[in-house]
């Protein structure tokens, strides 16, 4: 059991605070993806989990006990460096194996592991070679090799396919997850790359200038963003945003429509919808298109309402053209609506 | 320009000032190691490896370097470590343990002579604290192994430093990721000395060892200071051939004795210490 709980930890560099107060717990054999923009703190996190770095307060706790005092070896934590740091002077078979070595395992046993690993990473054919004549791709794969022959409880991933090209890492990725989940392995996967979060993760930690915005499933991250931030960083094209003006009763005024929304005493919140939720209908927001780009399956339009910036994701049977006036009807329960104030979601 | 010929275009200044300065001299040398006057001969060699001093002299000379550089190369090592862990106050440090790099090796003979000689510190302090009734002459034909002790000392405390410098800069070049993946693998502090840290090391260790090892057989003055004649070495048999005996001949061969086991040592050190073919260090 590898449950991994952070409680209240903070990191602070001099003067920079990277790391606010952060809590959060992963479950045992859970796969969770820190995903945040680059310096948001992601890697400053699994390094104090993999004990590289010393939290200035807060616990880590691993499987009901107490680590953020012990030293890395002893955490039952095995990491993928984000610059791989595949050592130069070593073959990709000792790379491997460095960890067995130090573990003393028979022979054999290095041989079996390092072979059965690197068959799962596509690089038994590299098993020879030295560091420096791989492909950073290739050497991403050894480190993460390296890390999976330990066959560890928790496993900490830093941007662990983020030099592979499109294909091998949609392959890699399916392939990682399956591997993890065959080992029962709890994961903690840093990465900037949504789409690989999406795709992979059971959880979702969205960081944000070394805070946790939201922890949460990949589609509550998706449908129901707990802050403006998640829902300007989660999908591509994010979500819209429109200034909404009280009407009195639950009732608010976007781009001149009315829409019912939160009731609460404001004078004015956001609104907000997600480009492909919105189809063009008799009434709804006025939108002049300025921006019409086919993308196969859909058409993105890039509109303006009000001098705000505004997409659509529609059908690419429609014919629009810049400077038509699109009238788009939002799919009522596909709406969020956001304090302009806290940033946060309002309900 | 030819990019072909533009490398040896830029390197010609330097190997006309190697040809003008070292191999011409060399050459020079050389010739007087083989020649009595009349053609090439073997004579000056025969002469000096057949007079009583040489086996003592060659002797003396491999066990210093054997007692010295291993010393010196794990004294140097551990500086470096500790210096490279230094957060702050690094750099006094290192100027402090560098200092003797800057004394003429006759100068660090000399203090240490003032050491151990019968006036010296070393025989006050003891006479002071009452070990000693009076003061004892420490450096006598009766006491080799003192002597032999003496300039150890004087020697790893001359030139230690000219190791650790390289050292230093070695470990520094070394990415601190490394140190991190091993320590996660479960590499002890030892482990990750032994594991890392000497293997990535390695060019800057042979760099370091060539360079010791050759100071080492060409010790002169540190030995002329604190041992004089009761303890003979290559180059101090060099020096007598030249100006005591005036012969050249014999001077150049034995120089040329001393290039000989040098070439051989660094080969050694070059081949135990080289990196395997594929690794990039
Ligand atoms: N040793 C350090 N000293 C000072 N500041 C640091 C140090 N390490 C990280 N920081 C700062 O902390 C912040 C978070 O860094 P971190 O490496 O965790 O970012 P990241 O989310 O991993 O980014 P990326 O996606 O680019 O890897 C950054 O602003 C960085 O400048
Ligand atoms: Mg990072």
């Amino acid at each position: 059991m590898a449950v991994i709980e952070i409680k209240n930890v903070a990191k602070r560099f001099g003067d920079y605070q990277a790391l606010h107060d952060i809590n959060m717990t992963i479950e045992d054999q859970e796969f969770m993806c820190l995903l945040g923009a680059s310096g948001c703190g992601k890697s400053t996190l699994l390094r104090i989990i993999a004990g590289l770095e010393t939290a200035t307060s807060g616990e880590v706790w691993i499987g009901g006990r107490r680590i953020d005092n012990l030293s890395p070896k002893d955490r039952g934590i095995s990491m993928v460096f984000q610059n791989y740091a595949v050592f130069p002077h070593l073959t990709v078979f000792e790379n491997i194996g460095f960890g067995l070595r130090m573990q003393k395992l028979p022979n054999d046993e290095v041989k079996r592991r390092v072979e059965r690993t690197a068959e799962l990473m596509h690089i038994e054919q590299l098993l020879k070679r030295y560091s420096g004549e791989l492909s950073g791709g290739q050497r991403q794969r050894v480190a993460v090799a390296r890390a999976l022959a330990m066959e560890p409880d928790v496993i900490l991933m830093d941007e662990p396919l983020s030099n592979l090209d499109a294909l091998l890492r949609m392959e890699m990725r399916a392939e990682l997850k399956g591997v993890l989940a065959e080992s029962k392995t709890t994961a903690i996967y840093v990465t900037h790359d949504q789409v690989e979060a999406m795709s992979m993760a059971d959880r979702i930690s969205v960081m944000h200038e070394g805070r946790i915005a939201q922890n949460a499933t990949p589609v509550e991250v998706y449908r129901n963003p707990a802050e403006k931030f998640v829902a300007g960083f989660i999908g591509n094209p994010p979500m819209n945003f429109l200034d909404a003006k009280s009407a009195g009763s639950g009732n608010w005024t976007v781009a001149g429509q009315s829409f019912a929304g939160p009731a609460i005493d404001k004078a004015a919140i956001e609104f907000a919808i997600r480009p492909e939720d919105m189809a063009p209908a008799e009434t709804g927001i006025a939108a002049t298109a300025r921006v019409v780009e086919p993308l196969g399956a859909h058409l993105l339009v890039t509109c303006d309402v009000g001098g705000t910036l505004f997409r659509a994701v529609l059908d690419s049977d429609l014919v629009v053209h810049p400077g038509d006036i699109l009238t788009l009807a939002p799919q009522a329960d596909r709406i969020r609506w956001f304090d302009p104030e806290t940033t946060q979601a309002l309900s | 320009m030819n990019p072909r010929i533009l490398p040896y275009v830029l390197i010609l200044p330097v190997t006309l000032f190697l040809c003008l300065f070292f191999l011409y001299p060399f050459v020079l040398v050389s010739q007087q190691a083989f020649s009595t006057g009349s053609g090439f001969t073997l004579d000056n060699f025969k002469d000096v490896m057949s007079h009583w001093k040489f086996p003592i002299s060659l002797k003396n000379t491999l066990y210093l370097a054997a007692a010295v550089v291993p010393f010196q190369l794990a004294l140097a090592l551990l500086m470096a470590t500790m210096v490279s862990k230094m957060k702050k106050g690094r750099d006094l440090v290192l100027y402090v343990w560098t200092i003797p790099l800057g004394i003429s090796d006759l100068a660090a003979g000399i203090i240490w002579l003032a050491i151990f000689e019968q006036s010296g510190f070393l025989n006050s302090m003891m006479s002071g604290l009452g070990f000693i009734d009076r003061p004892m002459n420490l450096l006598s034909y009766q006491t080799p192994a003192l002597v032999f002790l003496a300039i150890a000392l004087a020697e790893i405390w001359r030139a230690t430093a000219i190791m650790l410098v390289i050292l230093v800069a070695g470990i520094g070049l070394i990415p601190k990721e490394y140190y991190e993946a091993a320590e996660v693998f479960g590499a002890s502090p030892w482990k990750r000395f032994t594991r890392i840290t000497l293997p990535l090391l390695r060019p800057s260790l042979s760099t370091a060892l060539v360079l010791r090892v050759i100071l080492a057989f060409e010790v002169f003055a540190v030995v002329q200071a604190l041992g004089g004649t009761l303890f003979p070495v290559l180059m101090g048999e060099t020096y007598k051939y030249q100006f005591e005996l005036l012969d050249g001949g014999s001077a150049a061969a034995i120089a040329l004795i001393i290039l000989l086991i040098s070439i051989a040592f660094t080969l050694l050190i070059l081949r135990a210490l080289r990196v395997p073919k594929g690794a990039t260090i």
